[in-house]
């Protein structure tokens, strides 16, 4: 095994980086507003996505980045009082529309969030709830995605040998991967991270900024964090949220060298937040 | 930090106050004991007199000293369980329309009604029972096509009372209890687990349907305890069972369970044995509920639910 | 959209249908059931109903003044047995919540929750009918009060629990000792919500009637001595219900309908006292 690097390293250009600029984005977003009742969460958000990329919401508390990003798989909905004006446009198609199908939209976009929330089930059946709903039955079929999906969690090695175990006793890091791998078990397009690491020790996080590495290249990641260094360790592009209002979004060592906005620049520089 | 003795308490402090608290807790699990030492004592006339064969035998006359009470059991556990049949699918659906689907503005007055359901006196539903519901069960009874009637479930003269009415009247008192047990076992299963299953596509049914599975054992629990409150219940059902000690497969033949036995012919008692016949009766009705109680109590907490007490509703009989 | 996904679809919303039709449902008996013994008891009731006797057998009038006061006097001493017992003994769950004798009065409490009303009335006959050789409102009164017993220790530890530790801690920091602590500052943090709940209590077994059958049995004649047989609400109710005159059955509804309404009432005002016990708490 690899031994992991904690510090910042150098990002490994991907192949046709510069192409990617003119690809359609994954996901446009234009003027989306939330309230929740009569107090404004979200005010006028315009951002592009870019495919096969990790992009990167970081802000201070409350500034609504879990919020954005739970917007993207309509996990607001679940919420009472929530009301949405703007467009959210994944893969080009109207995520708010009356024709989107919810749980349609929850296949393609995956999510993961801060705390691993494993089903009280085994290792097997927690990879395996989402083909089982899609209405995949076969056995061999099931199997098939079950170490497909572990294997891009690189969680396989290490529970091949006792899938039928509860995922309960499996360690933070490890459920975090299970979530990870279940949620790839669907087979999204997009796979959206609610400061995935925030309950994880150092190693256990960078083995899931690894991940996000590997996994972009089929994927793409929008990741909520609030620790800038992973930020700026682990993303391509990063949004900046402050009090609802998105102030800057470009290219992630941009940001964080040379930010555009003064109160970017003050919160990368820790003078708050 | 000091140390903790037997009582409990921590060495320095005084000895008075746990002892003196202490003696008043240990009144309850005496009580407990003191409740099954006293049965048995009491019963123990016919338990020397008839042995197990009390619970084989099927005649009860008690002017002949003849007790068997077997049509008890039998007349408990049918509507009971009949009951329960009837009862169940609607208080979960209402305990998940409660906790999962209830717009917001519902969901409180809704609980509130539910548990004033759950308080409303075993008198006045057998007083409803009497007077709407037996007249009711009876006009089913007359219009049930002659060809049913052949069937033994459906048998005998069209009187109303019986054990459909009393079933239903079960069924009616164990909603609301059984719905807001349920409720509670949902509403602590943390949302997390639906948010998980949300996210990965799955309907509000797949959603709630993972909640349950998280719950499932508080949910038995819950329904154990309906369960045992309907073996225990006493004035609805003698008044609309028809009290007649028959062992019966007939849904529309008067019958008779143990504790209407011992509400109805207790105080007309008087020679030693029929009273001590009556009280084997409750002490085996006791042990039951015990049991029952017990292991359901063992459901629900392994749930670890997280008891927020809610002083100001109506308490339902297992406060649970 | 495939097939699966339509049957999935359709299966989630059966459900929600079905759970929407459970709630209407439970609705409607409660309708009913209010509806009609309401509806039958409000014009039964009338002054006579509160303040005059039974009247013998076949003569009309008459009213329940006599069953009225055995409640609440069944209560009252309902009350007084399970009040300090159970206090008590909540606060000792409480304060030492992890001995085994604390664990014990947990499970027992739940047990004896769930014992049958009438069980505890063959218990109350037993040791409060039989030695005396007769019946009483105080043998009555204690089937009740055992009934209320779980419930007030329940409550009161849960109330207690609640009360937030810093609350103790600030009294014993200043030299209280534990006695103190939770008789001065704790115990008078939770006393609303122990009243509220004893309210609630009272109500609940002011409705029952089993236990009462053989042990306060009941009178035709006004009462309060507490050695002999009292009058009561219910079992009042249970005889003019199951008997067949038509003028019982009147006073019956009307003996309901009190009921109900001492129940509603009691349940409203416990509901606005939690209320303003969660406001006042609320950080």
């Amino acid at each position: 095994m690899t031994a992991v690097k904690i510090e910042t390293r150098a990002k490994p250009r991907a192949p046709g980086r510069d192409e990617a600029k003119a690809e359609e984005p994954m996901i446009l977003i234009e003027g989306l507003t939330l309230h929740y009742g009569d107090k404004p969460a979200l005010k006028g958000i315009s951002m592009q996505v870019p495919k096969n990329r990790v992009t990167a919401f970081i802000g201070p508390s409350g500034c609504g980045k879990t919020t954005l990003l739970r917007c993207l798989n309509r996990m607001n909905d679940l919420v009472d009082g929530v009301r949405i004006t703007g467009r959210i446009l994944v893969a080009g198609r109207d995520v708010y529309h009356g024709s989107m199908d919810v749980t349609e939209l929850r296949k393609r976009v995956g999510m993961v969030f801060q705390k691993s929330n494993p089903f009280p089930k085994s290792i097997y059946d927690n990879v395996a709830y989402g083909p089982r709903i899609l209405g995949t039955r076969s056995r061999a079929a099931l199997d098939q995605a079950v170490e497909r999906s572990l294997g891009s969690a690189a969680l396989w090695d290490e529970v091949k040998d006792r899938l039928h175990e509860s995922a309960l006793r499996l360690s933070g890091g490890q459920q975090q991967r299970l979530c990870i791998a279940r949620a790839l078990a669907v087979e999204p397009e997009v796979l959206l991270m609610d400061e995935p690491c925030s309950a994880l020790d150092p190693i256990a996080t960078a083995k899931i900024e690894e991940l996000m590495d590997e996994l972009k290249s089929r994927y793409t990641i929008v990741v909520v964090t609030h620790n800038m260094q992973q930020a700026a360790r682990a993303s391509d592009v990063t949004g900046f949220l402050l009090m609802g209002e998105l102030v800057e979004f470009g290219e992630t060592p941009k940001i964080f060298t040379t930010p555009g906005d003064r109160r970017t620049e003050d919160y990368i520089t820790g003078r708050f937040g | 930090m000091s140390t903790t003795g037997p009582l409990g308490r921590s060495s320095g402090e005084g000895r008075l106050f746990p002892l003196l608290t202490g003696a008043a807790a240990v009144l309850v699990p005496c009580l407990v004991a003191g409740i099954a030492l006293v049965l048995w004592r009491e019963s123990l006339l016919s338990i020397r007199e008839f042995g197990f064969a009390f619970w084989r035998t099927s005649i009860w006359d008690p002017v002949a000293g003849q007790f068997g009470a077997l049509p008890f059991i039998w007349g408990t556990l049918y509507s009971s369980l009949l009951a329960l049949l009837l009862s169940a699918p609607v208080a979960l659906g209402i305990a998940i329309f409660l906790s999962d689907l209830s717009p917001h503005a519902l969901r409180q007055p809704l609980i509130f009604l539910t548990e004033l359901l759950a308080a409303i006196p075993s008198i006045v539903y057998g007083l409803w029972g009497i007077f709407v519901l037996v007249p009711l069960v009876r006009r089913l009874e007359i219009a049930t096509p002659a060809w049913l009637k052949g069937v033994p479930l459906f048998e005998g003269p069209p009187l109303g009372v019986g054990l459909l009415a009393a079933s239903l009247v079960l069924a009616v008192m164990m909603v609301p209890f059984t719905a807001s047990v349920a409720r509670e076992i949902l509403k602590a299963v943390p949302s997390a687990q639906r948010e998980g299953a949300y996210a990965l596509g799955a309907t509000r049914w797949e959603a709630i349907r993972m909640a349950l599975f998280y719950g499932r054992t508080g949910i038995i629990g819950a329904v154990m305890l309906g369960l045992g409150r309907a073996l225990g219940e006493t004035m609805a059902v003698t008044m609309l069972i028809g009290n007649n000690p028959r062992i019966s497969l007939s849904l529309f033949a008067p019958q008779y369970t143990m504790a209407a036995v011992i509400a109805n012919e207790f105080t007309e008692a008087a020679d030693p044995l029929y009273l001590d016949a009556l009280v084997e009766i409750g002490l085996v009705l006791f042990l039951i509920t015990v049991a029952i109680n017990a292991l359901s109590r063992v459901l629900v907490w392994r749930v670890g639910r997280e008891r927020t007490v809610r002083a100001g509703r109506p308490v339902p009989a297992a406060a649970v | 959209m495939s097939w699966n996904r339509l049957r999935r679809k359709v299966v989630s919303g059966a459900v929600v249908a079905f759970c929407a039709a459970a709630v209407v449902l439970a609705l409607i008996p409660l309708g009913f059931i209010l509806f009609f013994v309401i509806g039958h008891g409000l014009p039964a009731l009338n002054a006579a109903f509160f303040t005059q006797m039974p009247k013998p057998v076949g003569e009309p009038g008459g009213g329940m003044a006599n069953a009225i006061a055995g409640t609440l006097i069944l209560i009252g001493l309902a009350a007084g047995i399970a009040v300090p017992i159970g206090i008590v003994s909540g606060i000792y769950v409480s304060e030492y919540r992890k001995t085994s004798l604390a664990s014990a009065v947990r499970f027992s409490a739940d047990i004896l929750n769930g014992v049958p009303s009438i069980v505890i009335g063959l218990f109350a006959y037993t040791t409060a009918v039989l030695p005396f050789q007769r019946f009483s409102a105080i043998a009555g009164g204690l089937a009740l009060g055992i009934m209320m017993i779980p419930l007030i220790v329940r409550m009161t530890e849960e109330l207690l629990n609640l009360v937030p530790p810093t609350l103790r801690d600030g009294a014993l920091a200043l030299g209280a000792t534990r006695a103190r602590a939770v008789f001065t500052v704790i115990l008078s943090a939770a006393l609303p919500g122990i009243l509220t709940g004893v309210l609630v209590a009272l109500a609940r077994i002011a409705g029952e009637t089993a236990p009462l059958l053989f042990t306060a049995f009941n009178n035709r004649f006004w009462s309060t001595r507490l050695d002999q047989p009292i009058a009561s609400l219910t079992v009042q109710v249970y005889t003019y219900a199951i008997s067949p005159y038509d003028d019982w059955h009147r006073q019956a509804w009307a003996g309901a309908t009190v009921l109900i309404g001492a129940i509603l009432t009691f349940s409203l005002l416990a509901r606005a006292m939690t209320r303003r016990l969660e406001r006042m708490h609320r950080p």
